[in-house]
């Protein structure tokens, strides 16, 4: 009998914890190409007839629709507003940054849940409808502690000479972010904005508080069919929202460096 | 702006400038000459880069007022300015070429895009970099980026070019020649030129007038020789160059200068000029490098020179110089530097120090015996 070595259970530990943490995921993905309409191994055959099945769904299909136009928006709101406020904390002085700051930052230490009901106190209280607009709202305050966290990270590494050179030249405030600050800042921009689509696109806890039946989205749809009966067809969803969610900052990677070398 | 022709190029008029608590600048009142280059020399810390800051328009003065070309800029934002910058770091654009780098500042001056073309390729050929238009920062060597910094900032025909430090990331040989580079390229253009450093050489070597500072005030200023020869203060004579500092008193008026009795008896006789009186109290300036040394049988250098005999205390090698500490006969310790020989002294050997009247300076010193007062 071989002598089992430290190095050999370590080994053995790693596999059985990436096992853990993979195999529900395989087998999803696996199980979406059963034909059949109860999962079991061995699978008796694969097909795409769960993911036409899929397609034909409108109540998904508006959900992914939903999805996909929220991330983008989060993306873009949450780097918008990232952009500005970290200019202002890396940049400036002002009475009361760093609480401000902390402020800002303090949604990613708060639980989802505390979040959604307090946000929806919030619109109760202004008396207004839960609405679309609230669901964006909400994804920005959820997203936009990481992107100040990667664009203050970048922007700080971005040395001040660079703005105060291009001033020096002739460069008004405006001009100086444009030509020299935004260009440095890129790479930081896109992580934000990858980082915020799939956050929101994959947060359930609190866009369950927030979602309307009108505007429900992937995860909300997913959470609402499973309570009725566990259909192949959410193994379909699945696999998509897992190639969606791998595929999204592979080619944004790609992207970039293919941008960089052409400029 | 109606008498262009009479005021300086820079002036700052009673500046200061205080972050909370801390005095940066203190009653700075300096004047630039149309077309020459000022040195600001200090230690670390003195507020050089505060001032050069303030006449680019990156800080506010607290007080007082900075006139570039007789107008009064204290309101004009530095992109209105009109300055060629240049920095340490070099600070060029990393994601953009050589070519738009240097044609940046022309792009906010309407300059037509062939004339941009041939001034930027005039401006690569006066930094001797021609031909790299196409290359990226990242793909030049240190000394390299540094010129085409020169090169941005000289393409704007700037009213003022400030340079803060911009040898002190280079290595050792190629600071001599970028410093010589500078020098030629700043008198061919004739532009008024502020240059900030903490390196004596390079102030000396460069400037036509230099700005001796500490702690935010302005010690002295004059040209390279002024301030080397005739320091007017303990700090400026210690801080341009090594030099011996002795207590005394004048003890003698004499008809070519005076003499001067120190603490351990020793007299020397000291050309300087000045009003002394009998007994007043001074401090005796002698650079290390103005001292001769001899064998105890040699004559003296020249005639009529002050002699002690001392002892070789300490010795060190410095290439082209030998540092030796020598302790005289009173007991007092005394720096010398002097040019290597093929035989340098050895320790503990006994010599004979001398040292010229013409080269020993005189600080007046305080009644409360603390800083030396200018000698005037
Ligand atoms: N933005 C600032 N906030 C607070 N204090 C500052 C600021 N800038 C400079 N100081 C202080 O002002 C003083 C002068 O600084 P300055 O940078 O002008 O010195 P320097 O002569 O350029 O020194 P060095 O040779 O090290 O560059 C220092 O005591 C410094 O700590
Ligand atoms: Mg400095």
């Amino acid at each position: 009998m071989p002598k089992i070595s430290g190095w050999s259970l370590i080994r053995f530990y790693t596999i059985l914890v990436y096992a853990f943490m993979f195999a529900p995921i395989v087998v999803v993905v696996v199980l979406s190409f059963n034909p059949e309409q109860f999962g079991s191994f061995p699978m008796k055959g694969f097909s795409f007839r769960w993911f036409i099945k899929l397609a034909q769904n409108q109540t998904i299909l508006i959900a992914f629709k939903n999805s996909l136009i929220l991330g983008s928006l989060t993306a873009v709101v949450s780097t918008a507003v990232g952009i500005m406020a970290s200019m202002a904390f890396v940049r400036y002085n002002f009475p009361g940054k760093n609480t401000l700051n902390t402020l800002l930052l303090a949604p990613i230490m708060i639980p989802e849940v505390i979040l959604g009901v307090a946000l929806l106190l919030f619109i109760r209280w202004l008396q207004q409808p839960k609405s679309f607009a609230l669901l964006v709202i909400g994804h920005v305050v959820l997203t936009l502690p990481y992107v100040l966290l990667i664009v203050q990270a970048r922007l700080g590494g971005i040395k001040k000479e660079y703005e105060e050179a291009a001033q020096s030249l002739g460069a008004n405030g405006l001009q100086t972010f444009k030509e020299v600050t935004l260009p440095l800042l890129t790479p930081a921009i896109l992580a934000g904005m990858l980082f915020s689509f799939t956050i929101s696109f994959d947060d359930i806890t609190a866009t369950l508080f927030w979602a309307t039946a009108q505007n429900q989205t992937v995860p909300v749809k997913i959470f609402g069919m499973l309570r009725n009966s566990i259909s192949p067809e959410i193994n379909a969803l699945g696999t998509v929202m897992i190639v969606l969610t791998i595929a999204t900052p592979l080619l944004a990677g790609y992207l970039s460096r293919k941008l960089s070398r052409g400029s | 702006m109606e008498n262009k022709s009479t005021s300086p190029a820079v002036q700052l008029k009673g500046v200061y400038k205080r972050f909370g608590k801390v005095v940066a600048v203190q009653k700075m009142d300096l004047d630039f000459e149309e077309g020459s280059l000022v040195t600001l020399l200090g230690p670390s810390g003195c507020g050089k880069t505060t001032i050069l800051r303030m006449i680019a328009g990156l800080e506010a003065p607290t007080e007082g007022e900075i006139y570039i070309k007789g107008k009064r800029v204290n309101d004009i934002p530095i992109h209105k300015r009109n300055l060629g910058m240049i920095f340490q770091n070099y600070a060029l654009f990393p994601h953009k070429t050589i070519f738009d780098n240097v044609a940046f500042g022309l792009k906010y001056r309407n300059v037509a895009k062939g004339e941009m073309q041939a001034k930027v390729t005039k401006a690569l050929e006066m930094v001797r970099l021609p031909g790299v238009e196409g290359r990226m920062p990242s793909q030049l060597s240190g000394g390299q980026q540094q010129r085409i910094a020169m090169a941005r900032a000289i393409v704007i025909e700037p009213d003022v070019l400030l340079m803060d430090e911009p040898l002190s990331a280079l290595d050792e040989n190629l600071r001599e020649e970028m410093r010589r580079e500078i020098d030629n390229l700043q008198q061919m253009l004739g532009v008024t030129t502020l240059f900030v450093t903490h390196d004596q050489r390079e102030a000396l070597s460069m400037s036509d007038k230099i700005v001796v500072m500490k702690d935010g005030l302005k010690q002295q200023e004059g040209s390279p020789e002024e301030v080397y020869n005739y320091p007017r203060n303990h700090f400026v004579s210690d801080f341009l160059g090594h030099s011996n500092f002795f207590g005394g008193v004048i003890a003698g008026l004499e008809d070519e200068g005076v003499s001067v009795k120190l603490q351990d008896g020793n007299e020397f006789r000291v050309e300087h000029p000045g009003d002394w009186a009998n007994n007043a109290a001074v401090e005796l300036v002698i650079r290390a490098q103005k001292f001769e040394l001899t064998y105890l049988d040699e004559a003296p250098p020249e005639p009529d020179m002050n002699t002690f005999d001392g002892t070789i205390k300490d010795r060190s090698y410095m290439g082209g110089e030998v540092s030796y500490f020598v302790e005289l006969e009173s007991g007092t310790m005394v720096h010398v530097i002097g040019i290597a020989k093929l035989t340098p002294f050895k320790k503990g050997e006994k010599i004979r120090l001398h040292v010229a009247p013409r080269h020993c300076g005189l600080l007046q010193k305080d009644k409360a015996g603390g800083d030396a007062r200018p000698a005037k």
